[in-house]
């Protein structure tokens, strides 16, 4: 008596993802134990009496075995209870969940920017091999792939900020629009729709524009490359040639035979893509001041808030790894190949 | 002349009479196709050049990196005896960016030593013992390499502290999956071929062969990826140097600069822009270079 095919998969995979997961929080785990900070210390302060000291330390489960407490963790992780913040003594999953819609925004408007470019970018480069255009591709991934993202932004605020003027400056709106509309998605773009308060979008949408562009401008160099290997790979098979033979359209040939058949391997780099944004955006919301994620974690990480970086390492990660495994899914369920 | 007519000979020739002039011959028609490329020349140009810089940065720098003079602070462009102006304390920008290249340089040569090393290790163990100390490998090798690597190499700098060892540690730490990967890919291909098995007959242990026959057969196409990785650990590293996560000031690291000069963007622009400027290249040489050398040592991956 054996299992279906589609069983074992199914089950393998959800294993796949648990044990990741597990790994992610036993890393976070292991590094807020190994952290040089008092965990007790930092909630009781320093001039706390040994008993409330002593309190606090059973409280938190630390004269346990080390993998009870991993246990505890596990647990609290799946309540979402990150703990409460050193800085503001609010919970960090509140906080997480306030500022994630501000990095969810910018790395989507990225990504977006990234696709509608860089996948026309790549197919035109991949026709026209060795063309004026392909060496453009070319420079502009290897560009891509060189320049730190935090002084290109630099450079972006001082030329259209500082000197030209065409876009808004560091935050997600000008200081008079701060909390006009009221938040309902948590997107202030599509907040703004919501309210049809058209200046508040305008506004909004001349601040992220820049840093939406900048991490576009990342995903654009990795999607167009991999979009030109993928094309390269169907254009030099043998039923191109064929469809050319019986006289087909160029534009026919391309888009409804070759550009189909990479679209799985194309949605895959795009959610990997994705998934590198929401990360890389750190460096890219500091830059702008842009109150996302990647701020609330280098600001916890600068004044020693434990439990508002392990929240938001875990979130990003969790995050990471679903994408990831989306991408592979998606692989497997619509590439006949691949299964 | 003649002689280097011979040499040059003796190098190309179809039938070498030692297995030393076989590799010398196989490393000289290498640098044949390498040299053709030019891009990967002008990279390989690049990086000779800030070795170079680095190495006689004493020599080089107009001023001490260190020195400052708050009563010439902000200089801009090409004032005198400042070519590319001063930072906020004063100090010259080129001498500190010379002695930047040195920070770089050691950054990038304990990652590119840790992460490929520990990568060969996990890698090739994995590959040889197979059953199920592969499994374990494999699976942690996969967890790290489905994290996100600045967010955990934040994480890890936290637990460590700041500071340009425990960044190299913490970019290591998220840098070493891929190459595991490559190493057990290589020598699962390894393992099951005819001499392996000759000179398992022979009476070779398992950590004598892993280590005189499969090593040394897994290290062109490590070579090729550390070298294509080398510019995202730059970036890696100057980004925590940015984030104040990396070398500490008064540290001439170029991320560190970037951040320190990141206030004053709008009126002096310069202070930020040059280390910049200086990342991009040497990260740019890398990427040049690593596409040459794939070339090279791996057609098969090139396009």
């Amino acid at each position: 008596m054996s299992l279906p095919p589609w069983l074992k998969t199914t089950a393998l995979t959800l294993g796949s993802i648990a044990v990741t997961m597990l790994g992610l929080l036993f890393i976070t785990f292991i590094i807020g134990r190994v952290m040089p900070i008092d965990p007790v210390l930092a909630i009781v302060g320093e001039r706390a009496a040994q008993s409330t000291y002593d309190a606090v330390y059973l409280e938190l489960g630390l004269d346990k075995p080390l993998i009870v407490q991993f246990g505890y963790y596990i647990w609290d992780v799946i309540r979402l209870d990150f703990g409460t913040s050193l800085l503001n003594a609010r919970p960090v999953s509140e906080d997480i969940a306030r500022v994630f819609p501000a990095t969810l925004e910018l790395a989507t408007l990225g990504i977006t920017i990234g696709i509608v470019l860089g996948v026309p970018l790549g197919v035109l480069a991949a026709v026209r091999k060795g063309s004026w255009i392909d060496q453009i591709a070319r420079v502009v991934a290897l560009v891509g792939y060189s320049m730190p993202i935090f002084w290109l932004g630099l450079m972006g605020l001082l030329i259209f900020y500082g000197i030209l003027g065409w876009v808004g400056g560091p935050g997600r709106v000008g200081i008079f629009y701060v909390d006009v509309v009221p938040s309902v998605t948590g997107l202030i773009l599509v907040d703004a729709i919501l309210d049809r308060n058209w200046d508040v979008f305008k506004d909004a949408f001349s601040h992220i524009i820049l840093p939406a562009a900048l991490l576009g401008y990342y995903s654009l160099a990795y999607i167009s490359r991999m979009t030109r290997s993928f094309m390269l790979e169907q254009l030099s098979a043998e039923y191109v040639t064929t469809a050319r033979v019986k006289g087909m359209s160029e534009w026919d040939v391309i888009w409804k035979h070759a550009f189909k058949n990479i679209r799985v391997q194309l949605i895959t780099v795009i959610a990997l893509s994705y998934a590198n944004l929401l990360e890389g955006s750190v460096l890219t919301e500091i830059i702008f001041s842009w109150p996302g994620i990647g701020s609330y974690i280098t600001t916890a990480l600068l004044s020693a808030d434990m439990n508002a970086v392990l929240g938001g390492t875990v979130v990003v990660g969790l995050i990471f790894i679903l994408l990831n495994i989306f991408s592979d899914l998606l692989y497997k369920v619509f590439d006949p190949r691949a299964r | 002349m003649a002689e280097t007519q011979s040499l040059r000979a003796w190098l190309l020739t179809d039938t070498p009479t030692s297995r030393r002039h076989a590799k010398l011959s196989a490393l000289y028609q290498g640098w044949l196709t390498f040299r053709s490329n030019t891009m990967a020349m002008i990279g390989l140009g690049i990086l000779v050049l800030l070795v170079l810089v680095a190495a006689a940065a004493p020599l080089l720098s107009p001023h001490d990196p260190f020195v400052q003079n708050l009563g010439n602070r902000l200089a801009p462009l090409g004032s005198e005896g400042h070519l590319l102006g001063t930072d906020s304390l004063g100090r010259d920008i080129l001498s500190r960016l010379i002695y930047g290249a040195r920070i770089t340089l050691y950054i990038v040569a304990l990652v590119a030593l840790i992460a490929p090393v520990a990568g060969l290790l996990v890698g090739t163990v994995s590959g040889y013992a197979g059953g199920w100390i592969d499994i374990v490998l494999m699976r942690i090798t996969d967890i790290f390499l489905a994290f996100p690597r600045l967010v955990l190499a934040l994480a890890f700098v936290a637990a460590l502290g700041a500071g340009i060892e425990n960044a190299v540690l913490a970019i290591s730490l998220t840098a070493w999956p891929p190459y595991a990967r490559i190493a057990r890919a290589e020598t699962l291909t390894i393992r099951s071929s005819d001499y392996i098995a000759a000179i398992r007959l022979q009476g070779a242990g398992a950590l004598r062969i892993i280590t005189r026959h499969i090593w040394p057969l897994c290290i062109s196409s490590l070579i090729v990826r550390v070298t294509l990785d080398m510019a995202g650990i730059i970036l890696a590293a100057a980004g925590l140097g940015f984030l104040g996560l990396g070398a500490q000031p008064p540290s001439p690291e170029w991320g560190a600069m970037i951040s320190e000069g990141r206030r004053f963007i709008l009126d002096h622009w310069w202070v930020a822009t040059m280390p910049g400027l200086a990342i991009f290249t040497v990260s740019l040489a890398f990427n040049l270079l690593g596409d040459g050398l794939r070339d090279v040592l791996d057609p098969k991956a090139g396009e």
